[in-house]
């Protein structure tokens, strides 16, 4: 062995390639594309000395589905509905990226109303998709069910209240460009309101439930630790890059949309680990609940699209876009060359997901193989986005 | 203490569990088949084509115009334009489709036809027990399978049916008053020619004027 404390070890375990001796047998093993806790399809050929992992190799491309290829085949309009199948956790987040770039591309206003309307959905899609990560993280953990389903239960409320305001609890297809397809129904607010009101007490009990909880604690903290700098460089997103301390958050450093109206904290973790990461997406869902107060407080009245744009026949000016949110899981941009035509020249996703999950070796070299399910849990990620 | 996390989250299920014997909020699931949660009323799932009055075919609003063909993402939609002419809501004669088939295994529910139909004929429907042995034909529907009448879309979508009619209601009053001004003005222009024979109107002006409000 090279190294020369222990103790230095403990803290941050290095490159284990190392620590083989030569002759050593490696057992190789594919996990996935049909495991149950890789969230999809989706292989890790992973290399292990033991029980530790020497090498992990992602294998992506199973749920490929040439979404980028197409949608520069067909015109703008019919990309839409398949962003909704990018990450089908948070269509609305996607829906509204995707508005985004375009309305840059073509430089549509938006109004007011639909700017708030955008607020309210995509802050619920964030606490539908964080309460259900951390069932998700919860169930890889052993946790069979419980906490999954009483965050789905909470969930089934949010996707009502999609499914009542669009028609489809997942798929909603809602945003435009310009603003949103349909009008709040009558009452969808005061609905929403109740609902919102109730989401505090859902917070509180899901942390009864599992914050302090011994085992949870005991296999989550110091696990599956990401580095700062290294989440800078490999361009990591979202809760996983504020889990390490780094304070990035677009909402608050792009002020898309009309986020500069509101007040709310970004929480930020210190250690990197999959604790920090549970705890982020918990305080950021009761951050998402104060955004939600404040926006359904003072949405008013108007118009939800911009009488100039257009629905079919739509051809903005030769140009190019990248439009890009504060998705749930982490930068979602959408980048877009128009030549003039009717579809996009070139249109390209960052899917967070994706790069999210590039450094997923190095946070599990060292670590145990039933713990690297729980880091790979921990970056929540959703195929349909890995693969597009 | 160790453990206390544990035995506070287990304090936190026993209390959802003895809470589900009295409070209906904490009993969140239904037994599906036998009982069913009432459909949300802005719900979509497959296209339909809207008919009015009580003949399928003859009351199908659909003017085959193809704009949903040519806009559907998937293009699951397949029209055939019709030779021949049936008249339409207002009573203009317009081309019908002799096909209409929409392939529901294809179809993705993200209404871009409802969208973008000009003439309120196609809507979302909310039926969702759909499945079949035939997994090719019997997915794939035809215009005969496709439509519902006027009354199906006030049953499941009263509040966006209502408006709906209101507008095609607004739109004959218009182009039923157009027609009569337009019939008016042929009879005044008729008039005043029989009125002054002398400087010989051409026979031209009529028509193009009864024309040219209906155009
Ligand atoms: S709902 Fe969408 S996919 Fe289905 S027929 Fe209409 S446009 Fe095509
Ligand atoms: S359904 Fe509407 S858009 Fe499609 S062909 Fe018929 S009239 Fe045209």
């Amino acid at each position: 062995m090279s190294h020369s404390s222990t103790a230095e070890m403990k803290v941050y375990r290095p490159p284990v390639v190392d620590i083989i001796e030569e002759g050593d047998e490696l057992l190789e093993v594919a996990m996935g594309p049909h495991h149950p806790s890789t969230h999809g399809v989706f292989r890790m050929d992973v290399a292990l000395d033991g029980e530790r992992v020497i090498r992990l190799k992602p294998v992506f491309g199973y749920l490929h589905r040439n979404h980028e290829k197409i949608a520069e085949k067909a015109s703008y309009l019919a990309a839409m509905p398949y962003t909704d199948r990018l990450d089908y956790f948070c269509s609305l987040t996607n829906n509204w990226a995707y508005a985004l770039a375009v309305e840059k591309l073509a430089g549509i206003e938006v109004p007011e109303r639909a700017e708030y309307i955008r607020v309210i959905t995509a802050e619920l899609t964030r606490i539908q998709n964080h309460a259900s990560s951390i069932g998700f993280l919860m169930q890889e953990m052993g946790a069979s069910g419980t906490p999954l389903m009483y965050a789905f239960r909470e969930r089934e409320k949010i996707l009502d209240l999609f499914e009542e305001l669009t028609g489809s609890r997942m798929m909603c297809n809602y945003m435009r460009f310009g603003g949103c397809r349909v009008e709040l129904p009558t009452g969808w607010l005061a609905k929403a309101q109740t609902i919102v009101d109730g989401l505090p007490g859902f917070i509180d009990e899901i942390e009864a439930l599992l914050t302090g909880n011994e085992i949870l604690m005991a296999r989550t903290q110091g696990m599956g630790v990401l580095k700062p700098d290294l989440a800078i460089n490999a361009g990591v997103t979202g809760p996983m890059l504020r889990a390490t301390g780094v304070n990035y958050d677009l909402r608050k450093v792009d002020h898309y949309g009309i986020y500069d109206r509101f007040k709310f904290r970004v929480p930020l973790g210190d250690h990197g680990d999959i604790f920090d990461r549970y705890m982020i997406r918990i305080l950021e869902m009761r951050e998402s609940v104060t955004i939600l107060h404040q926006a359904i407080k003072d949405i008013p009245a108007g118009p939800i699209m911009d009488p100039k744009s257009k629905i079919r026949g739509f051809r903005p000016k030769p140009g190019e876009a990248y439009g890009r949110i504060e998705a749930p899981k982490g930068e979602l941009g959408f980048y877009l060359i128009s030549d003039g035509s009717g579809n996009p020249y070139r249109y390209r996703v960052r899917p967070p997901s994706l790069i999210n999950l590039t450094i997923l070796e190095d946070m599990c070299l060292g670590q145990n193989v039933a713990d690297v399910v729980l880091i790979f849990g921990s970056v929540d990620i959703v195929l349909g986005e890995v693969d597009r | 203490m160790l453990g206390e996390g544990i035995l506070k989250g287990l304090g936190e299920t026993a209390k959802n569990f003895a809470a589900s014997f009295v409070s209906k909020d904490r009993l969140t699931t239904i037994q599906y088949p036998e009982e069913r949660a009432p459909v949300i009323e802005n719900t979509r799932d497959f296209p339909f084509l809207v008919y009015d009055g009580e003949d399928k075919m003859a009351g199908l609003r659909c003017v085959a115009c193809q704009i949903c063909e040519k806009e559907c993402p998937p293009k699951c939609i397949y029209i055939v334009k019709s030779t021949d002419k049936k008249p339409d809501y207002v009573g203009k004669p317009q081309i019908y489709p002799a096909r209409f088939d929409i392939d529901i295994s294809v179809c993705m529910s993200c209404q871009i036809c409802v969208e973008v139909c000009p003439f309120e004929a196609i809507k979302m429907d909310t039926e969702f027990e759909l499945s079949t042995t035939d997994r090719f034909g019997g997915l794939l529907y035809d215009r005969d399978q496709l439509a519902r009448s006027n009354q199906h879309y006030h049953k499941i979508h009263p509040t966006e049916a209502a408006e709906v009619d209101a507008r095609l209601a607004e739109e004959k009053a218009k182009s039923e008053a157009k027609a009569k001004a337009a019939a008016e003005a042929a009879a005044l222009k008729a008039a005043a020619a029989a009125a002054a024979p002398k400087p010989t109107p051409a026979p031209a002006p009529a028509p193009v004027s009864v024309k040219e409000p209906t155009a």
